[in-house]
């Protein structure tokens, strides 16, 4: 069972329609317990990093998702999600975040060229990049899909396990994984069938 | 490089789509579900459902509609018609939206466009405005272009992004139904006004209408249509096609 982590922070429906579409064994839930019993885990969000941050340890959600990463089981963050997983964020102050990907979440404003707009809106190319070989998460798609973006924070100092960037004015980091936990800035849950092709090769994992 | 945008707009009255299309392959033309795939897997990069109807059984019905696009289709979706109070954000992002739109609703109540950023994000935030040329000066008009709101249009929009709307959407009523292609006097203004994507409506009648937008105003994300892709005349692959080929970057 796939279970999408509801810790009170965004839409869950278009997540939960999207796995139901392929056919996977879903369920939402924040408790502790069915985190414990899922075969992998699903950690969405939209919003301010601080207050996604806050629910988490609330719950104690924080802790138990960094034991559970380090088991093994297979873990995705999705947008917000993702960028939870880097060690912090400066979106309105500095908080701490998960530290299970090194690296941290800072404004995309001061990094892009001028005149190019903030949030970063829409459909995007995924660059797989040299020298990373491709990750089984995007065995299903190919280097230049789209994907649907909606952010104006960016992770950096994170290259040696980005496994796809995507290209506005300057590339920005698009995908990550280390080990069995993986981050995906985009939504693949709003990109067609190309996303669904990534979700389906995460529900895959073994 | 990030893609410019096609979106098709469907009027949607008691959970149908109106002015329903005409494809071949399509049993039924007024379903939102069947529209919506259709569009999806015809290139469409968005889908906006603008709820025209009037009573709350109608209402209730669109819920109903919009509740099953979501399950089903998924690429983002952005709802607009009858949004004048959180709730009404509230009502339709639980039933699958990705984005809302505000157009008389905010007209009313300037305060919304805040408040709604506010509780659910910029991003959520589309300010949709209805201008036309009023002595010269480009005006916004309110219930379905039907009433003058006295607003300048490039202040208003401008407001709006200040109080965090996260896109603009700008329907020119001069244009609108001609199909002599887009308002691009109106879309350079607001494109130097404003720094998030602004969405182009209004007098499409061709793909050359579309290549001309992007060419003309690089600046410009995405060009939003009704009745061209409903009734055939402009099949959303080609047009990507003819965007391509005039080097203007989409997703095929």
């Amino acid at each position: 069972m796939t279970l999408i982590i509801n810790y009170g922070v965004g839409n869950l429906f278009s997540l939960k329609s999207a796995l139901s579409c392929l056919g996977v064994e879903a369920q939402v839930s924040g408790e502790p317990e069915a985190v414990r019993r899922a075969e992998r885990l699903i950690l969405p969000g939209v919003g301010a990093f601080g207050d996604a941050r806050e629910k988490l340890r609330l719950n104690g959600l924080d802790r138990l998702l960094q034991q559970e990463a380090a088991s093994g089981k297979p873990l995705m963050g999705i947008c917000l999600g993702m960028q939870l997983l880097f060690d912090r964020s400066f979106e309105y102050g500095e908080t701490e975040g998960l530290h299970l990907v090194p690296g941290e979440v800072r404004p995309i404003a001061p990094f892009i060229p001028k005149g190019y707009k903030i949030p970063h809106i829409g459909w995007n190319a995924l660059r797989f990049g040299d020298g990373i070989g491709q990750s089984e998460v995007f065995k299903y798609i190919s280097d230049g899909d789209c994907m649907y973006f909606v952010h104006s924070f960016a992770a950096r100092g994170c290259a040696a396990h980005t496994i796809a960037t995507t290209e506005y004015g300057v590339p920005l980091t698009a995908a990550v994984q280390r080990d069995r936990v993986f981050g995906m800035q985009f939504h693949p849950e709003k990109s067609g069938r190309a996303g669904l092709n990534i979700l389906k090769a995460f529900c895959e994992i073994q | 490089m990030i893609t410019k945008r096609i979106i098709p707009c469907l009027d949607v009255r008691d959970g149908r789509v109106v002015k329903g299309v005409n494809f071949e392959g399509l049993s039924d033309v007024s379903s939102p579900v069947g529209l919506g795939r259709f569009y999806s897997e015809n290139g469409a990069d968005e889908l906006v459902f603008y709820d025209i109807t009037a009573s709350s059984e109608g209402r209730r019905l669109f819920s109903d509609a919009l509740r099953a696009v979501a399950e089903q289709i998924f690429i983002p979706l952005t709802v607009g018609g009858a949004i004048n109070t959180l709730d009404d954000f509230d009502r339709v992002l639980k039933c699958g939206a990705d984005k809302v739109s505000v157009n008389s609703g905010a007209i009313r109540d300037p305060g919304l466009i805040l408040r709604a950023a506010k509780k659910y994000g910029d991003q959520c935030v589309v300010l949709s405005a209805d201008v036309k040329r009023v002595g010269g000066r480009f005006t916004v008009f309110a219930k379905g272009g039907r009433e003058n709101s006295g607003l300048d249009a490039i202040a208003w929009i401008k407001s709006g992004v200040a109080h965090g709307a996260g896109e603009v959407v700008l329907n020119s009523i001069d244009t609108d139904g001609v199909r002599g292609g887009f308002d691009l006097e109106l879309l350079a203004a607001a494109c130097e006004a404003v720094n998030v994507p602004v969405i182009a409506s209004g007098g499409a009648g061709g793909i050359g209408d579309f290549v001309r937008l992007f060419k003309t105003l690089p600046r410009v994300d995405a060009g939003l249509a009704a009745s061209i892709f409903h009734f055939g005349e402009v099949g959303i692959p080609a047009l990507k096609a003819a965007l391509r080929e005039n080097g203007i970057p989409v997703r095929i």
